[in-house]
């Protein structure tokens, strides 16, 4: 396709799919614990990251990280300890993350045109250097995930009886929702921090609907995502659209499509 | 496997209370499992039954008193693939998971093979023998949100048997399933209690079908009211007391 001779056609397209692995692979744990919301959560911290970096001349992507995971360990904490009911400690932090990107970004004053790119992802922006980070939380995340898979699976199937067998399920609970803010630092760049949460859910919720195994659904989630990523760029490059929306819209066209075929099917 | 520490006593109880928000549940409640036993835990609702098996797996720390597994107090026991866990699931159990049987099996060896490590070849056979055992094998590639409740079951106590554990713990194990299943349930654990030798604790409220199962009986209503054979405790009358105590004391509350 011609479309990728575009050098930042070519960017758009690779980091979209180092989100297509990634997302789904947390994804799938994230919905079936059912702590989707958790992902829209820890988005908006992202941004109060993006925030404090931009005031403080740091790299946004690295504030984001830094802030996103401490978010994600307080929140793991709150709702361990059982203090809060799980989704008013969820609401917390999301108010309170965009409450203080609000307050940092209108502090630094004249950087305003960037924060849309934030919101909604700045995908035809992502420089080489960009895709080296990204890739290397990718594999960070697709590595954790892999070494861990069993254990997940453990703790998200059943996690008394996990418990009780000695898995450390305390410690993966902070470890899957760490991930969690990882993805949602990589997917901040590619649909941006209010449409990152989709790419997490959708795709996982699709191969639900078709896959055979618990395995067979971490494959397809991956592959769906994919599917929406190249669909989504391709469409934004001829259509002219805002790419993060088109690939969301994708992967969730392609949910209705398998809701759709199943419904046939039977 | 190792039988090595005590003699005859797989998991003891020494004077334990639990308290849940000033309400005391179990109180002073003494209890020995000797290895081979078949003990069936009776009581009505709310008597602590769960409570007490929740005690045995470390999910619920009593108040006061003292809990030994293989001779070993509750707080330093680590050797937790000894012991297998079957939860009240059929009931509660998330059927839209899209997991196998198979995974599902596989998973109960997780805590045994280690954080990060893969499963090998003696956790897959393992697996596979607690599938053969329990009838689940040409199963196993099925979603087990699409198996009847009765199969369901099994494949919990298959997760279970993965780690073929000394001491097997129910938890109202045949709620929900029908009278077939319920005969294979038990048929299954008579031979896990005859022929292998596993000490099985199983909580129901299913009196008859219990006190016709096992060789050990213990009722419990907050205290533990008799632990002997069961002919000895419905020659007397322990049984019927059980369960009218449950109306005095709630004849007590209103």
């Amino acid at each position: 396709m011609e479309l990728f001779q575009y050098g930042f056609m070519q960017r758009a397209l690779v980091a979209g799919l180092l989100l297509a692995v990634t997302a789904p692979a947390v994804g799938v744990f994230l919905v079936l614990r059912r702590m989707s919301p958790i992902a829209d959560t820890l988005a908006h911290v992202a941004l109060a990251g993006v925030g404090a970096a931009v005031l403080v001349g740091m790299s946004p992507a690295v504030g984001a990280l830094v802030l996103t995971v401490v978010g994600a360990l307080g929140v793991e904490r709150l709702r361990a300890s059982g203090q809060l009911f799980g989704e008013a400690a969820l609401a917390l932090f999301l108010s309170g993350g965009l409450a203080v990107a609000v307050v940092l970004l209108s502090l630094a004053r004249g950087l305003n045109a960037d924060l849309l790119g934030y919101l909604f992802g700045a995908v035809a922006a992502v420089t080489p250097q960009d895709l080296v980070w990204m890739a290397g939380l990718a594999v960070g995340v697709c590595g954790s995930v892999a070494l861990f898979y069993k254990d997940l699976f453990a703790l998200t199937f059943d996690e008394e009886a996990a418990r009780v067998q000695g898995v450390p399920t305390d410690a993966l609970n902070v470890l899957l929702t760490v991930l969690v803010a990882v993805t949602v630092v990589v997917g901040m760049q590619v649909v941006g921090i209010l449409l990152t949460s989709a790419l997490l859910v959708v795709p996982a919720l699709t191969a639900m609907r078709i896959a055979r195994s618990f395995r067979g659904t971490l494959a397809l989630a991956v592959a769906v995502a994919a599917v929406a990523v190249l669909a989504g760029l391709v469409a934004s490059f001829y259509l002219d659209v805002a790419p993060s929306g088109a690939v969301v819209l994708a992967s969730i066209a392609l949910f209705a499509g398998a809701s759709w075929g199943l419904r046939e099917r039977r | 496997m190792s039988g090595k520490d005590l003699p005859g006593v797989v998991a003891e109880l020494e004077h334990v209370c639990v308290d849940f928000g000033g309400d005391r549940v179990l109180d002073q409640v003494d209890l020995r499992i000797q290895r081979g036993d078949f003990l069936g835990v009776i009581g009505p609702n709310g008597a602590g039954k769960t409570t007490l098996l929740r005690v045995l797996l470390g999910l619920v720390r009593p108040t006061c008193g003292h809990v030994r597994l293989f001779g070993q107090e509750l707080r330093r026991f680590r050797d937790w693939h000894r012991v297998g866990y079957v939860p009240q699931k059929a009931v509660a159990f998330e059927t839209r998971f899209p997991a196998t049987v198979l995974e599902v099996v596989l998973s109960g060896r997780a805590g045994r093979v280690g954080a990060g490590r893969r499963f090998r070849p003696h956790d897959r056979a393992a697996a596979e023998a607690a599938l053969r055992t329990t009838g689940l094998w040409e199963l196993r590639d099925r979603l087990v949100g699409r198996l009847s409740v009765g199969q369901q079951q099994r494949v919990f106590i298959a997760r279970a048997l993965a780690n073929e554990p000394e001491l097997l713990l129910l938890d109202e194990p045949t709620v929900g399933v029908d009278p077939e299943g319920e005969e294979q349930f038990y048929e299954l654990l008579r031979y896990l209690n005859r022929e292998r030798g596993t000490t099985v604790v199983l909580v129901s409220h299913d009196v008859t079908a219990v006190a016709r199962e096992v060789s050990q009986l213990a009722c419990l209503n907050r205290t533990l009211f008799f632990h002997g054979p069961p002919e000895e405790a419905l020659r007397a009358g322990t049984v019927e007391r059980l369960y009218g105590a449950r109306n005095l004391v709630v004849a007590h509350r209103h």
